[in-house]
């Protein structure tokens, strides 16, 4: 552990507070997301845990509290701002429009336009160009679809979260996030997703997960991110704890403080 | 000039929304560029700007009371639809403008070709058609309106400025809205206070049976072309067999229905 302590987290937030009226999401949060590390996010229902990720992610502005990027502060105002610093979130459900292909929801928001006149002056996309790359961003993680220009509603639940993560994974210079990435998925496709995840990584970005299913945390999360009540109260390893002793931190059933904070 | 309108319909319905307000939008166009024309002496030329810029004004207030306010399209444009039905027949006076100088009823004159007689407004309308269909397919912009119809969230989240997208498509259709009034005044011969108030859902008859989904994303313009010929030459076939005129509003009522169902039928069987 104490090797990866000394290192400087990729993203770093201390002290997030987040109210909404008398209800406090998120008070006093800290966080930490090394170079190269699966981290997951555990903690029961109304932890705060999503409220965590759409401050990192640009979704939320937090009362207060900082967030580091490479050790900067950084304060992103809106999704936009945090995915031109290089995260990227794959958000549960609402990720791509069933209607259009999967090409045009990779490239969904940062279309390719064509480089003559009429791409800079019409704005016209250069359609064969993203098709091709689409090609190669779902080759590289190994997602088995037919056609990039098959509508992303003819696919499967397991498919689909390939093309959000294929498109996260596509763009995200330094960061992934994926809320629940398996939660409406088969055991199969399940599977599936996490050797993507665990693509990712290889590829050197590291990824930070939500996920309520113990089992495939322990099964692939370098560390754990343990939240009760809006703050952070531990950090923890597959190997330091069992699934019994992660379920008794997220509840409050055991106060014992783990390697971080 | 229904199928001008109904390019702007179809652009508005694109992002789930609909426009109650065009025909009467496009009639109060009517009534502004020709009495400037008529009975302010102005330039033709300015009088037609003016009353497109007229029509384009409202498709702003549209968009704005749909992106700022987020007011339902529908209470919108039916708020609108009244608004300027009001203010059509408070200027005209409830009178019909003749005597209207050549530029403003241009594009009724025809010319032939192949045997038939074509008006340059119908000329216009496949022209604009054709430019529409361009925008939407190839361009950033269009594809963003399908997104935003499609899942709003989802476009927002990708990036898209959503709510620009949403004024912009309110702004181009209100455009449109009054190219189709000055291409009805050509047809008509007259500003006449009452023509076009029926434009609404003739529009969205138009694109419904064209094809495109009114819970948006889906559809095409080249569709709704061909929805106009439909329902154009449906009731031009029943009036050239002497159907009389209030059976034509049932078969396309019954047209609209069909083509409906046969949409939603089609799609729950893919689903």
């Amino acid at each position: 552990m104490s090797a990866v302590e000394a290192r400087v987290p990729v993203l770093e937030a201390r002290g997030l507070v987040k109210r909404y009226g008398v209800v406090i999401a998120l008070d006093g949060a800290d966080f930490d997301l090394y170079p190269g590390e699966i981290l997951a996010l555990i903690g029961d229902n109304g932890a705060g845990k999503s409220t965590l990720i759409k401050t990192l992610s640009g979704a939320i502005v937090p009362d207060r509290g900082e967030i580091l990027l490479n050790g900067t502060p950084v304060h992103f105002r809106n999704p936009l701002e945090a995915r031109r610093s290089g995260i990227e979130t794959v958000y549960q459900d609402l990720a791509l429009a069933p209607a259009l292909d999967i090409a045009e929801n990779l490239f969904l928001g940062r279309e390719v336009r064509r480089r003559d006149i009429i791409g800079t002056l019409l704005r016209v996309t250069d359609r064969p160009r993203m098709l091709r790359e689409a090609r190669a961003h779902i080759a590289d993680l190994k997602i088995n679809v037919r056609s990039m220009k098959q509508p992303v509603e003819t696919l499967s639940g397991g498919q689909r979260q390939g093309v959000a993560v294929a498109r996260a994974a596509a763009f995200a210079s330094r960061v992934v996030i994926m809320d629940e990435p398996t939660a409406a998925l088969g055991v199969r496709e399940s599977g599936m997703v996490l050797d993507l995840i665990r693509e990712v990584r290889a590829r050197g970005t590291p990824v930070v997960l939500i996920s309520h299913n113990m089992p495939q945390v322990f099964e692939i999360a370098d560390r754990l991110h343990v939240m009760r009540l809006g703050r952070r109260v531990a950090t923890i390893t597959p190997a330091s704890h069992t699934m019994t002793e992660a379920v008794a931190l997220m509840t409050g059933a055991s106060s014992f403080h783990g390697t971080g904070g | 000039m229904v199928g001008i309108l109904a390019i702007g319909q179809t652009l508005i319905i694109l992002t789930a929304g609909v426009d109650l307000s065009n025909g009467s939008v496009m009639a109060f166009g009517t009534i502004v560029m020709t009495k400037l024309a008529v009975m302010h002496g102005m330039n033709p030329f300015v009088a037609i700007a003016l009353g497109i810029a007229a029509c384009l004004g409202f498709g702003v207030l549209n968009g704005l009371l749909v992106t700022v306010l987020r007011l339902p399209p529908f209470i919108v444009t039916l708020g609108t639809l009244n608004i300027a039905f009001a203010l059509t027949h408070i200027t005209s006076n409830e009178e019909t403008i003749a005597n209207l100088p050549d530029p403003v009823v241009f594009f009724g004159n025809t010319f032939h070709f192949a045997g038939t007689t074509i008006t340059y407004g119908a000329v216009l309308a496949v022209a604009l058609t054709l430019l529409t269909w361009f925008v939407l397919t190839k361009t950033v912009a269009g594809r963003h309106v399908y997104a935003t119809g499609n899942n709003p969230d989802a476009a927002r989240l990708a990036g898209v400025r959503t709510r620009r997208v949403l004024l912009g498509v309110y702004a181009t259709a209100g455009l449109l809205y009054g190219i189709a009034a000055l291409v009805l005044v050509g047809r008509t011969g007259v500003g006449d206070p009452q023509a076009g108030q029926s434009g609404n859902l003739d529009s969205i008859t138009a694109v419904v049976v064209g094809g495109t989904s009114l819970f948006g994303g889906r559809g095409s313009v080249l569709g709704t072309l061909v929805g106009t010929l439909i329902v154009g030459i449906f009731r031009n076939g029943l009036q050239l067999m002497g159907v009389p005129a209030i059976y034509q509003f049932l078969i396309t009522g019954v047209l609209v229905i069909l083509a409906v169902a046969v949409d939603q039928l089609s799609r729950r069987r893919q689903a």
